[in-house]
């Protein structure tokens, strides 16, 4: 009889997650739990300055502090040819500025201490003499003529332009623009945030002058990468680096970035020859380390008036800050921008981006979504509904028309992705029944009357999550693929490694899911380890939803490989042929007597006790898993609001969500995953946002200036689903982790919009403050687009 | 957190505290929730030599009314033990409005609302709140105890006026001669957020006239602003909406707001008018009720 697949924590199964176990009790292991013997602590001098020259620093005070053992500085890393490291995004960076320094934030000087807090005073004990320079704090000044430059460090760096780039059909948009009825334009800004983990960046180098060997413990969530980044700027040999990621306090993409104190940690356990301990402060991290978004949009749509999208075209400026250290792996240099309107049937598209330095903090990370997705879908969403309001639609109505229907899949988009499979109307049509849309338009109206302020948005997306393929997709020149290796024990209890990286998305239960779906081994009976280099197979981490789409494939074709050794080896014990042999839950059996059977216990055991002649002993083995293309997960988020005249305040009514994330594993930590994007799509439409003053200064340093929402604030969520499994992937599920911080700021956005429709108030820029909205509908104009956004009274 | 380096003294008297802090010479610093002192040590804007933790005196963290409706809130009395008090919901509206809206629940739970007023922060909500009930600040040093009104207390910005070895041990909200009305409300980008603006006010009526009134206003100045001439036009007659309407403007008047990333100095002013009147129509609504 075959296993329940829910009993022994299979496919569908909301399992707990075992990770809790330790977390909830305090037994997390994070980088700043671990403690070495003879471990010395580093801090890091930033640069108060956004654009200064540096003239001269002077450690000699620092020096002179006890329990200082090294101060190091730009000019001592330079000497090392350290001084500057390469990017993810071909670029390269400052580890410690030598000449300049190009943002507030930037990484000057180190002192490692005998503690934390002589670390620190030591640094604050380093003169340095900046001459302040002209600063650059938005593409607008980056382009204006006579901007100061920043790259003077990189020769034929004339201007501050990172690329200019484009892609689509050019030709054929334009002559849909010609055919348009209609043309709806609209200009906007997504604003520059930080992902914000709760645990910062830090490390523990340990180099061990005996073996040679470099240990690194590490906040990564690519720990392989990582290896491979170190074996290439610190010309060690890769065999002997190794890097352990132990606990992550959250990631969101800020975690995959090489970061100057992780190189200089290295090297200076290197020269001191002891562990050596950096923990970043929250300052730090939210000052210096990986930002996301921070692109301006302009965009038009060519529309007949029947309702029907001939073409859209788009262009984006984006803020890079002082170097062009985007964790990003595709051949594209906006990311996956064009992903835009993948949704959408539309004939002809065409994008045009340019990259711009400014004097911010660099690193445009895919803050938890796939390289500027968020960005896409949000412009994407905004110009829909401005399309339908221009075309005096119905906004659902108007989506429904242009959606990519059920039977036109594999669908080739405007840009030339391939999207595969979804039932967008359904989702659409689910979730307008759930939020009571021809009720709520109704109540709206009669509201209205009485001077109250209602609004709803909807969003809807299909995004591609799971990089790569590795014909699109590598960092450094390695593609992205993922891997696990499966070794199941005599007694049938197993471990399971992979290369991605858990970051609190619940790896070690889920990938034993997939394994107890694929052999019929609970569950609870497989161990799942991940992040140390030594240990793992070799992966590309976990970022961009990229852990199930990819190594999770690999977990399923590890599992299948398992199987079938298991199968010979169930032959061998029942005395058939393998032909003869049929598989159900947990157990082989004969096909022509189903009561003559074995376990993969069984089979585990005889793996070891009793295999027959001519078969490899164990029960082991690796799989990559290189996937033949991303999957399209499908979302329906819909918003409603009610916007106070007297102060701008908006409330949040309802939210729906309806995701098609194909085959769900774990049901608890999907939903869990969407209501936590909620919160991020609504922190992002509301309130969270790092912004820079006239002079670079940060403003955003700490938690009472960037705004993070708590439980007191952020709206409930009723959740639904669609599933559409994926065809390309062995157990059809597409990504998740990212959908909702993706498609979900839209949503709010456009409820508020929509309440302040007809005030001729078009678009007010992220996050919707309420000095912003009052501002808006009481001067009946826009707040967007190019800055300045607003002018000081 | 790594702070610079200070000395930490625990006295178990008022006394001892006092003679810390005269020995401190302006260079110690008094712990009482930390909630604002901890943080800008953390970020080393503050640097005191010593922390003279008042934690360990018993007998300060009071809350108390008098026979005559006199309050009496004790130097560690905590914004949850305000929040919590039936004391507060029974005899003073506008302190009860303004507790459960004191930055977060978990700042609360430490926090005070002596320490609060020390601290002087133009967005610290308990000094609009202080200043609207004529409330005052009784200081102890070495040559014993005086008392501070509210509206004098607050120095400037981040500066009040005890002397360097005086300690702030309670502060008292007067008796009302009339029956108590009132109400507290901020924009907050956030719970825990400091005020975008925030608006404090306090009356008192008599047989359906304002006999007293005070109004005070958060985080749109330099310090707590003490809006006396909108107060004052309240008194002597009944609530209309016309006079509704003409304290707001003059509250708006009195503000001095400045623009900033939480909004711009006309939309703090517009938010303050928009909050006395919505104030001010809830006291009108309860007066009705009540009568």
């Amino acid at each position: 009889m075959s296993l329940d697949e829910i009993k022994i924590g299979g496919m569908g199964a909301s399992r707990r997650r075992v990770e809790d176990n330790r977390f909830i009790r305090g037994k997390g292991n994070y980088v700043d739990d671990i403690v070495l013997p003879g471990m010395l602590h580093m801090e890091i001098l930033r640069s108060p300055l956004a654009h200064a020259r540096i003239k001269s620093i002077d450690t000699s005070k620092a020096w002179a502090i006890p329990g200082v053992r090294l101060v190091m500085t730009g000019e001592m890393m330079a000497s090392r040819n350290l001084a500057w490291m390469p990017t993810l995004s071909y670029d390269t960076q400052a580890v410690l500025a030598t000449d300049k320094v190009r943002f507030q934030g930037q990484e000057v000087a180190c002192v490692i201490a005998d503690d934390p807090y002589i670390a620190k005073d030591a640094c604050e004990a380093i003169v340095v003499d900046y001459e302040p320079l002209p600063v650059v704090v938005n593409p607008v000044q980056a382009m204006a003529p006579g901007a100061p430059l920043i790259r003077d460090d990189k020769e034929n760096q004339h201007d501050n332009v990172v690329f200019d780039w484009e892609v689509g059909d050019k030709d054929g948009t334009e002559k849909a623009f010609a055919q348009a009825d209609v043309v709806s334009k609209l200009e906007l800004h997504y604003p520059r945030s930080h992902p914000s983990p709760l645990e910062t960046c830090g490390s523990i180098a340990d180099f061990d002058r005996a073996t040679s060997k470099l240990t690194v413990y590490m906040t990564t969530q690519a720990p392989h990468i990582i290896r491979a980044a170190v074996a290439m700027v610190a010309e060690l040999p890769e065999h002997m680096i190794r890097i352990v990621s132990p606990d992550l306090g959250g990631g969101f993409g800020n975690k995959v970035p090489v970061y100057p104190g992780y190189v200089a940690s290295i090297l200076a356990s290197i020269l001191l020859e002891r562990p050596v301990k950096w923990i970043e402060d929250k300052t730090g991290n939210l000052i210096s380390t990986g930002f996301g978004r921070d692109v301006y949009l302009r965009g038009e749509m060519a529309l007949r008036k029947d309702g029907k999208i001939l073409g859209v075209r788009m262009h984006t400026d984006s803020d890079h800050g002082a170097f062009f250290s985007d964790a990003q792996p595709s051949k594209f240099k906006i990311g996956l921008m064009h992903s835009a309107f993948a949704c959408y049937d539309i004939p002809a598209a065409h994008l045009t981006a340019r990259g711009l330095y400014t004097n911010k903090a660099p690193g445009g990370v895919a803050y938890r979504c796939s390289f500027r997705v968020t960005e896409a879908m949000f412009f994407q969403e905004r110009m829909v509904q401005a399309a339908a309001d221009d075309l005096g639609m119905d906004q659902a109505e108007f989506r429904r028309l242009n959606f990519v229907r059920d039977e036109d899949f594999p669908h080739r988009t405007a840009f030339g992705f391939l999207t595969d499979s979804g039932q967008y109307a359904k989702c659409l049509d689910v979730g307008l029944e759930a939020i009571g849309y021809k009720d709520f338009l109704k109540q709206k109206e009669e509201a209205k009357k009485r001077g109250r302020l209602l609004g709803i948005g909807i969003s809807t997306m299909t995004e591609p999550l799971g990089a790569g393929n590795s014909r699109e997709y590598d960092i450094l020149g390695i593609k992205m693929f993922d891997s696990a290796e499966l070794r199941v024990h005599m007694s049938g209890k197993a471990i399971l490694r992979t290369g991605a990286k858990s970051q609190g998305q619940g790896h070690e239960t889920t990938w034993a899911q997939i394994v107890a779906h694929e052999l019929g081994i609970p569950a609870d009976d497989i161990t799942v380890e991940e992040g140390d280099t030594d240990t793992a197979p070799f992966g590309m981490g976990t970022y961009a939803s990229r852990s199930t789409p990819v190594a999770g494939a690999a977990v399923a074709m590890v599992s299948r490989k398992i199987r079938a050794k298991a199968r010979k080896l169930a032959a061998h014990l029942l005395e058939v042929s393998e032909e003869d042999v049929e598989w159900e839950l947990g157990r082989f059996y004969v096909r022509s007597s189903p009561d003559r059977g074995v376990t993969i216990q069984d089979c585990a055991n005889a793996a070891y006790s009793n295999m027959p002649d001519g078969l490899e002993p164990g029960l082991e083995n690796t799989a990559y898993y290189d996937p033949p293309n991303l999957t399209w997960p499908f979302a329906c988020y819909i918003a409603t609001v009610e916007v106070d005249p007297g102060t701008g305040v908006w409330d949040v009514l309802n939210v729906v969500a309806v995701d098609d994330c194909g085959v769900r594993i774990n049901p608890m930590i999907v939903e869990g995953q969407i209501m936590g994007g909620l919160t991020e799509a609504y922190a992002m439409a509301s309130m969270q946002f790092i912004t820079f003053d006239a002079e670079g200064n940060c403003v955003g340093s700490n938690y009472m200036d960037y705004l993070l929402p708590t439980a007191w604030e952020t709206p409930g969520f009723e959740l639904h689903e669609v599933v559409t499994p994926c065809p390309h992937h062995p157990i059809g599920a597409k990504g998740i982790g990212e959908c909702a911080t993706v498609g979900g700021p839209a949503a709010f956005v456009n409820a508020v919009m929509d309440a302040l429709k007809g005030t001729g108030v078009r678009n007010i820029d992220m996050p919707l403050l309420p000095d912003r909205v009052y501002e808006a509908f009481t001067t009946r104009r826009d707040i967007s687009g190019m800055p300045p956004v607003k002018t000081e009274d | 957190m790594y702070p610079t380096r200070f000395n930490y003294e625990s006295p178990k008297s008022i006394a001892e505290a006092i003679a810390l802090l005269h020995q401190g010479g302006g260079e110690a610093k008094i712990l009482a929730g930390g909630q604002s002192l901890v943080p800008m040590m953390r970020l080393r804007f503050a640097a005191p030599e010593m922390i003279v933790d008042i934690n360990n005196i018993p007998g300060l963290d009071y809350l108390t009314v008098d026979a005559d409706g006199t309050i009496h809130i004790g130097a560690l009395c905590r914004h949850s033990d305000l929040e919590k008090s039936s004391l507060l919901m029974a005899h003073q509206p506008t302190m009860a409005a303004a507790a459960p809206v004191i930055a977060d629940p978990i700042v609360r739970n430490r926090g005070t609302l002596v320490g609060s007023l020390c601290h002087a922060d133009p967005q610290g909500d308990w000094s609009s709140v202080m200043m609207a009930l004529g409330g005052i600040v009784v200081a102890q040093g070495p040559n014993g105890r005086r008392s501070i009104p509210a509206a004098d207390f607050v120095k400037g910005p981040f500066q009040n006026m005890l002397a360097f070895d005086e300690i702030a041990i309670e502060a008292i909200v007067p008796a009302p001669k009339g029956i108590p009305n009132g109400g507290y409300l901020k924009l907050e980008r956030r719970v825990g957020d400091f005020a975008t603006a925030g608006v404090a006010v306090a009356v008192e009526s008599s047989q359906g006239l304002i006999i007293r009134a005070g109004i005070g206003l958060t985080g749109v100045g330099g310090s707590t602003i003490n809006a006396t001439a909108a107060a004052q036009s309240l008194v002597g007659a009944p609530l209309t909406a016309g006079s509704i309407a003409h304290a707001a403007d003059l509250a708006a008047q009195a503000a001095q707001p400045r623009s900033d990333h939480r909004g711009s100095a006309s939309y703090k002013r517009q938010i303050v008018k928009t909050f006395v009147v919505r104030i001010l129509s809830g006291v009108v609504e309860s007066m009705e009720r009540a009568a």
